[in-house]
């Protein structure tokens, strides 16, 4: 069995996240558990390597770049100019150059180019071109799930090339020869069943949120309800499955059912569509994200509700903004008045603005804040009416309600920010060692912003992201207890109609 | 995969998590806790078997809400948080505990 203790040594902390000097191979020996057939075949793919995985292979990559114009023009317009070289925080936590995403992309352009370019048939090393074995899968399976598809080497480079589009699409010809990842694929093929990727049922939810409901009357004199499957409500709301489950994503989740208690309007969680977050974005598969993107569309129109609202979720908004309209539109049935879909910020915001909510931000005075943009929010969606409203309306939130924020460095944040390292599939103990390595920038800023502000808490909107934290700071010398859920700062400081306020807990 | 207790063999997945929840026996707990170097005391025990008994009604390990809140009430106030679980269980109440206890291992954005 696996050991519980790090074999691999957890970078320091410098002044600066240098570029490291290339080192060829450092992370060749990674590779996360390959799935179990039954969790293929659940997703529509063959159960384990199929005997003509050659052949197939390309006829998928000849499939994809065809129909994706996107992924034929990044596989042909690299220039190799190395601007995007030191951007990945996976190359600058590792020092290995198949992590750069210049050199990741290439794993599979080489590819393209011997089957499918002029001169890569006929003079394979003149343009980089290489042979399809398997040496290159197993190297495919490897650094393709070492890139969390945050896409910040998108931002630098000056054709645009985004290194995510080209990691999903390895990863969907991987899944159509059989040789998927099991974290990804145990997950999608959990959610289809149960409904969530926890594999939560319906009775386990009522009996959590029942839970929320007697913690938050125990303090706060106020019958806040969490509820469940019921019809007629206003707005549905579909948030990440870890909000149930896990700390401190739970403390977000109470907070936003305070919100919706005094927005005064009715609302509720399906057991049916459960989740927010969308495994199907991670793997490449159109197929398997409309899958579970259709379970929404069924749980809004089952509960006839008027609005859906996504909550604290990274990559689950990415699909949703992006994507949920065309994957499983349309949504006329649901009031025009609102955006569809909405998230949770934009709501919180909007009744700030309104002056629907009461605060004590004094309640969050032990702690200074400093916010993480998670790289799904900041760099492929919006929020709000304007442009940047993704990370000015988060942390408008956050400064309405506490009294004590600074940002990192601008280099680290907004539409630059850094992953936290566990994005876009590799949130498994299997990959623990690229996470906590390509942690390094973000916690190199995060200590800064510490060290020079005072900051002693972060705050994300992500449950991925808020895991990872959770799992990485400790290696780095901080606490577990340093990440926070931003309705939890506006949980701790919200003052409900008739709340008792004598000895409001500040935790 | 698979562990040695009393003498049987009992399947695991890659990850040490016993794939046949029906095939649990205590000392399948001992054993897991003596390779990762923990000697299950009473408190232990009562975790795991609040697991167990968990599990065996909803299908699914507790949220470390409800888990901290029924240690709460059972063990005393003082012991209803995470801090507590973690000082028993060092890789995680959710992890370490369920993998301990038979269960399947907890995944998805935790």
């Amino acid at each position: 069995m696996a050991k519980k203790k790090p074999t691999f040594e957890t970078p320091e902390l410098g002044e600066y996240y240098e570029v490291p000097e290339v080192t060829e191979g450092t992370m060749a020996h990674l590779s996360p558990f390959v799935a179990q057939p039954v969790h293929n075949t659940d997703l529509n793919f063959p159960g384990e390597l199929v005997d003509d995985w050659h052949g197939k292979a390309l006829e998928k990559l000849d499939d994809l770049r065809t129909r994706y114009r996107s992924l034929q023009v990044y596989l042909d317009s690299c220039v190799k100019c190395g601007a995007c070289t030191d951007k990945c925080h996976y190359y600058l936590g590792t020092k290995d150059p198949k992590n750069m995403p210049v050199g990741r992309q290439d794993l599979l352009r080489k590819v393209y180019r011997r089957y499918f370019t002029f001169a890569g048939m006929f003079f394979p090393k003149l343009v980089g071109a290489a042979d399809l074995t398997r040496e290159t899968l197993d190297e495919w399976y490897s650094y393709y799930h070492q890139c969390s598809q945050c896409r910040r080497c998108s931002v630098f480079c000056p054709y645009g090339i985004d290194t995510a589009e080209i990691s999903m699409a390895a990863r969907e010809i991987l899944d159509s020869i059989g040789y998927g990842q099991k974290y990804c694929n145990e997950i999608i093929a959990k959610l289809n069943k149960v409904g969530n990727n926890l594999g939560l049922p319906g009775p386990a939810l009522a009996d959590t949120l029942e839970g929320l409901e007697e913690d938050v009357f125990d303090e706060t004199g106020v019958e806040v309800k969490y509820p469940l499957d019921q019809k007629g409500a206003d707005i549905l709301l579909v948030t990440p499955s870890a909000d149930f489950f896990a700390e401190p994503h739970v403390d977000g989740l109470i907070g936003y059912g305070k919100v919706f208690h005094e927005a005064g309007l009715s609302w509720t969680i399906s057991s049916y569509a459960s989740e927010a977050a969308n495994f199907g974005m991670f793997i490449g598969s159109y197929e398997n994200m409309r899958r579970v993107s259709l379970r929404i569309r069924k749980a809004a129109m089952d509960l006839g509700v008027k609005r859906v609202v996504f909550g604290e979720c990274g990559h689950a908004w990415r699909v949703a903004y992006a994507f949920l309209n065309t994957l499983a539109g349309p949504f006329d049935f649901l009031d025009p008045d609102y955006p569809v879909p909405q998230h949770i910020m934009e709501f919180t915001w909007d009744q700030i603005e309104k002056g629907n909510l009461n605060f004590d931000k004094s309640a969050n005075d032990e702690m200074t804040l400093t916010f993480h943009d998670s790289c799904n929010v900041a760099r492929a969606t919006r929020m709000g009416s304007k442009p940047g409203g993704q990370m000015e309306i988060p942390r408008n939130v956050i400064k309405a309600v506490c009294n004590n924020y600074a940002d990192m460095h601008y280099d680290t944040i907004g539409e630059k920010t850094f992953c936290c390292g566990g994005g876009g599939g590799l949130l498994t103990d299997d990959l623990m060692e690229i996470r906590v390595k390509g942690a390094l920038p973000r916690m190199t800023a995060l200590r800064n912003v510490m060290e020079e502000e005072g900051v002693t808490h972060i705050a994300a909107i992500c449950a991925i992201c808020k895991s990872q934290f959770t799992k990485v700071l400790p290696y780095y010398g901080m606490d577990m207890d340093q990440i926070v859920s931003i309705h939890q700062l506006v949980s701790n400081a919200i003052i409900m109609t008739g709340q008792n306020t004598d000895d409001v807990e500040t935790k | 995969m698979a562990i040695e207790v009393e003498g049987k063999s009992f399947e695991t997945d890659e990850e040490g998590y016993l794939l046949n929840l029906n095939d649990w026996i205590p000392g399948i707990a001992d054993a897991m806790a003596k390779e990762d170097d923990l000697d299950l005391s009473e408190e232990h025990w009562e975790i795991i078997n609040f697991l167990r008994e968990y599990y065996e009604e909803y299908q699914i390990a507790p949220a470390v809400r409800v888990l901290t809140k029924a240690v709460g009430k059972r063990m005393g106030k003082d012991k209803g948080n995470s801090k507590y679980l973690y000082s028993l269980f060092p890789y995680g109440p959710g992890k370490q505990a369920c993998r301990f206890a038979g269960l399947p291992k907890p995944t998805g954005c935790i």
